[in-house]
This record gives structure tokens, sequence and C-alpha cells, in this order.
């Protein structure tokens, strides 16, 4: 409980931190973009701009105190101001809307790459590492170089292709877009949807299959070294059991903690596949934010990104005490 | 190290080879590029000819000289950034874990900190604010934006290490003796983890190569300099699939993929040399 209350001050630490550099990073940019981009806001009253200000805690008649308590205040109240570019939107609402799109493409993506990483890496660990086992087995031996190889794919160059010879040329799927503009509902809908997320789906799990596939393997390996399953062996258990129940339940710890990080990291999107795909996902809406200079939606986006990544690893390490009775263990002390 | 262990890895060997071969282009660029990378002279959108073998631009410049000269700028900034990486590594992972105290404590906050930070947004962040989103940035900046996103995994890795290291008679009798910490560091510590500080350089470049090429893709570096990943975005600017120039879109993301591909086994290999548990032998 004590080790929970530690790591849980330490969140706090952190959230604080994110949300200080948040409201710093624009203040630090030489001269004042912010103010010359609330100029362009076309028809804009002096009314609305001073609000605007407000809300941004740009409020001029303030002091910078003054500005970072306000902006702290609309944080904690889930106000995080308007949009410049996308005017009377709220950067909530406009969150709000693209955040479905990427929790389930990019989330089914990850959890699929997790899945399947994990299955080859254990199998090509048990190939290779168990007592008996082929030093040189062949599934290994193709297995690291491919792992390697998926990891330095460009993301937006495999997706560039993928549009172009797969959708434009083939004619499979559609070019770009999270579903067709004024589409049905139902069935024939949720077809469509499906159909547009396959591409950046497919994207995302090949460039990301060799992380896991590598993690699962190395731990596993680490653990066939161990003297429990030198044990298990002796007394006779089938193979099966070792590498399932025994090995790959310990081997998997590393995976667990991999795999709440990359679940945190789901709700930032993709920037380079949503990109490349037009897929109206969150990562989507923080390249716009940049190119139109729309500092209050990059400033959501990225608190919100950081929030739950940091959020998703306090989860991580309070389950992994239940999980892990080492450290359950080790934190009591 | 143990060399003998490292010769004998093919994965090794592959690696090495492969970035050797993109090292030699990198500096021999001057005298292998048929043209100058920037000449625009040339008729626009060519397929690949005797003249121009993997063609030319929508800018009329010849891709095949681009190329040579993008390999020079993109390996460059990979491996730069990687020592960078390396030497803040250095500092905040294995100086802090070595000296303790109220220094490491402080450290490893901020390692911890930048550890939950999400490495993509806030790369893209950082640069937006730094260097706007026009494609007239410093390949400078890029730099630092990318040491600042990269090192916090490796660092706390190395402190582990490095804290390992501490209490060994070595280290102890080179306190005893009066050496200073950073003389200890480097003379000592560091040369018992330089297995997993190769390895760990290998990696920070492969990150530093994807990060550079995705940040340029997306106008977010310098647009006006010739790298694989400004060829990249000039491709899909000039909607290069379309016009037929397929050749313009594939070959920088492959070299970006082939040298990626060689920075990973290394990192694979150097690790697997250096963890016994994960040796082949």
């Amino acid at each position: 409980m004590r080790y929970l209350l530690r790591r849980f001050a330490v969140l706090l630490l952190t959230l604080w931190i994110a949300v200080t550099v948040n409201f710093a990073l624009p203040r630090l940019m030489p001269g004042d973009p912010v103010q010359t981009k609330l100029a362009t806001i076309p028809g804009i009253s002096p009314l609305a701009r001073q609000a605007l200000e407000k809300q941004f805690g740009l409020d001029t008649h303030q002091s910078i105190v003054g500005q970072y308590f306000s902006y702290l205040g609309h944080i904690l109240r889930g106000d995080l101001g308007r949009s410049f570019t996308y005017f009377p939107s709220s950067v909530t609402s406009m969150i709000r809307q693209s955040l479905p799109w990427t929790l389930g493409m990019v989330g089914f993506a990850t959890l699929l790459a997790c899945a399947l990483g994990c299955g080859l890496g254990m199998m090509a660990a048990w190939r290779r590492g168990a007592a008996g086992g082929n030093r040189n087995s062949r599934l290994d031996t193709f297995l690291v170089p491919l792992g390697v190889m998926c990891g330095a794919i460009p993301p937006f160059w495999l997706a560039t292709l993928l549009v172009y010879f797969v959708s434009f040329k083939l004619g499979w799927f559609p070019v770009g877009g999270s579903r067709t503009p004024g589409a049905a509902g139902g069935l024939s809908g949720t077809f469509d949807v499906l159909k547009h997320a396959v591409l950046p789906a497919f994207t995302l799990t090949l460039v990301s299959l060799g992380g896991w596939v590598m993690l699962m393997r190395n731990s596993m390996l680490t653990v066939l070294n161990d003297d429990f399953v030198k044990f298990a062996r002796a007394v006779g258990l089938p193979d099966r059991t070792i590498a399932y129940r025994y090995a790959a339940r310990n081997a998997i710890l590393p995976v667990f903690t991999q795999l709440a990080m990359a679940l945190g990291i789901v709700v930032g999107g993709q920037v380079f596949i949503e990109i490349v795909f037009s897929y109206q996902g969150i990562g989507y809406w923080l390249l716009q934010a940049v190119m139109n200079e729309d500092y209050p939606l990059m400033q959501g986006i990225f608190l919100i990104i950081t929030v739950t990544l940091l959020v998703a690893n306090f989860l991580a390490e309070a389950l992994y005490v239940l999980v892990d009775p080492r450290v359950r263990v080790e934190a009591s002390k | 190290m143990n060399v003998r262990a490292t010769l004998s890895n093919p994965r090794a060997i592959i690696g090495a080879t492969i970035l050797a071969f993109f090292i030699l282009v990198a500096i021999l660029a001057p005298v292998l590029s048929p043209y100058s990378p920037t000449d625009i002279n040339f008729a626009v959108g060519l397929g690949p000819t005797w003249q121009h073998w993997l063609g030319t631009t929508e800018g009329g410049q010849d891709i095949l000289s681009q190329l040579i000269w993008g390999t020079r700028e993109s390996v460059s900034v990979g491996l730069l950034t990687g020592v960078l990486i390396c030497v803040v590594q250095l500092v905040m992972g294995v100086f802090a874990g070595y000296v303790s105290g109220f220094t490491d404590t402080a450290f490893a906050t901020v390692t911890n900190v930048f550890l939950v930070l999400p490495a993509l947004p806030l790369l893209i962040v950082l640069s937006a604010y730094l260097q706007g989103s026009g494609g007239s940035g410093s390949t400078a900046v890029l730099i630092g934006v990318i040491t600042i996103t990269g090192w916090a995994w490796g660092a706390r890795v190395l402190r582990s290490q490095a804290i390992a290291l501490r209490d060994r008679p070595f280290v102890e009798a080179a306190r005893v003796s009066g050496e200073g910490r950073w003389h200890i560091v480097l003379s000592h510590i560091v040369p018992n983890m330089l297995g997993i500080m190769v390895a760990n350089f290998f990696g920070a470049a492969l990150f530093a190569v994807l990060a550079e090429a995705g940040l340029e893709f997306i106008g977010l570096g310098n647009i006006n300099t010739v790298t694989w990943g400004t060829m990249l975005y000039w491709a899909q600017n000039d909607e290069a699939t379309l016009m037929g120039l397929w050749t313009w879109l594939l070959v920088p993301g492959l070299c970006i993929l082939v040298f990626g591909t060689a920075l990973g086994l290394l990192n694979f290999a150097v690790d697997e040399i250096a963890n016994p548990s994960l040796r082949r032998d």
C-alpha cells in the first residue's frame, strides 16, 4: 500500500510537470505568435478576443503567475479552450469526436500486434532455447532479422505505398478518410467504417510487430535458463506444460508492462499513419493543429495524450503488484 | 565487448557491412554522385534512363544524385544524434548512478518524467514550437529535439548498470586511491558496460533516423536540404505516385529501411553478445 501511495505521489508530480510544460512552451517562443495568431482570426470582435485570451490564460492584464493559476483552474474544470482554426468549436468537443476513431483503429492494431508478436516470440524462443532445442532453429534464425526489419520500416512510407498500390491501383480499399461521408448507418455503415480501417491498422500492426516479437523472445529465453524450467523437465512434465504454464507465464511480465505503455500511447494516435490515410483520429488533428498554428488545439491534444499515458502507467504499476507476487513482497518492505 | 564473439555473429557481420556501405557512400558522395543534387536543369518527371538511372523529380532534379547526397545528410544526422543521445545518457544515467545521493535522485526524477512523456507527440509539438511548420527549420534544432525525446529509456538501463558496478572492489579501489568522479566513470565504469552502451547507441541511432525522416516528411524539418526524409516530403507533395514516378518514393524509403535494419541488427547482436542468456554458442 505504501508502495502504491508513493507511485501515486510520483504520478501527481509528473502530471503537474506535464501541465506546467504545456503552459510554458508557447510562452517560451520568440516573439508572440499566439497574439499574432489571435489577430488573424477572421471576424473576431474585440470582446470575443478578450474572452478568448482569458480562456487561453493569456489575459494581458494578469501577471504570468495569475495566468498560470487561471490556466490550471480551466484545466481542472475540463475546459481546454477553443480552437483557433475551427473557431467556435471547443477543443474538448473536437477531441471527443476524434477519440473513438483512434481508440478503435490504433487500439485494435496494438492488441493484435502484441498477441501475434508474443505468440511468435514465444515459439521462436522455445524452439531455440529449450534444453534439447535446436540452437540454430530455422524459425528463430529468420524471425529475428524479420522482426528487426519490421521495426525499421518508416510507417508513413509504407502507408504511402499501400495507398498507392492497394487502394488506388487495385481499388480494394478507400484511398483515405475514416468513413464515407453521409454513409448509411447499420450493417453497411459498419462495414464501411471497417473497410476504412483495414489498411491503417495493417500498417500499424506490421511496423510494431517486430518489437513485440523481440521483447517476448528475449524474455522467454532468459526464463528458459532458470532452474525451475530444468526442474520441471527433470520431473518429466510434458513440453507443452513447461512452455505455456511455466515459462511463458513468467516471461510475459515485461510484455505486460510494455502493453500498458502501448495502450496508454494509443490515445496519442499514430500521427504518421493517420496523416497518410487521412484517418481523422487524434494524431491527424494534432498535425492539423501544428500546421495551422492552432495552439489551443495542440496544447489540448498534447495534454490529453500525456495524462492518459501517465494514468495508464500508474495503473500498470498497480496491476503489476497484483500480478507478480515478487513485486508484492518487494513493495511491502 | 568480445571481439571474437562479434566476428562470429552473422547478424553483427551483416549489420556492420551494410553500415559500412552507407558510411562509404556518405563519404564519397561528391565522387559517386553524377550531378549536383540541387541542379534543376533536367527534364521534369523522367522515368529511369541511361542519363538518370532513377529518373528525375517533378522539380527537374536527378533522383540518384539526390539519393547519394541525401545518404550523406541522413546518415550523418542519424549517427551524430545517436552519439549525442549517448552523451546525455552518460551524464543522466551512468554518472548519476555512480555518484548516487541527491544528484542521482534529481537526475532519476527527470529521467522518469521524460520516460512517461509520449515521445512522438512530444517530438512533433516541440518541433512545431521551436521551428514552426513552414518547412524552414534548422537541422541543429531537429537534432536537438530528437535528442531531448530519445535519451530517457537508455539512461534508466545504464543507471541500473552503473549502480550495480558502483560498489565493486575495483571501483572502490579507484575511489580510495583518490581518482576523480568523472575519471572513475570514464575509465572504470564505462569500460565494464561498454556492450550495453554500444547496443544503446545503435538503438538511439535507429530512433534518430526514423524520427528525422518522419519529421521531415510532415514538413517539420528543413525542406530545402536534401535528405531521405525531404525527398519523401517532396515526392508526396508533388504526388510522385500519380505521376508514375515510383522510384522517387520507393528508393529513399528503402534506404531508410535497409539502413535502419542494419542499425537494428547491430543493436540486437551487440546486446546478444553482451548478455550471456541470449547468446547462441
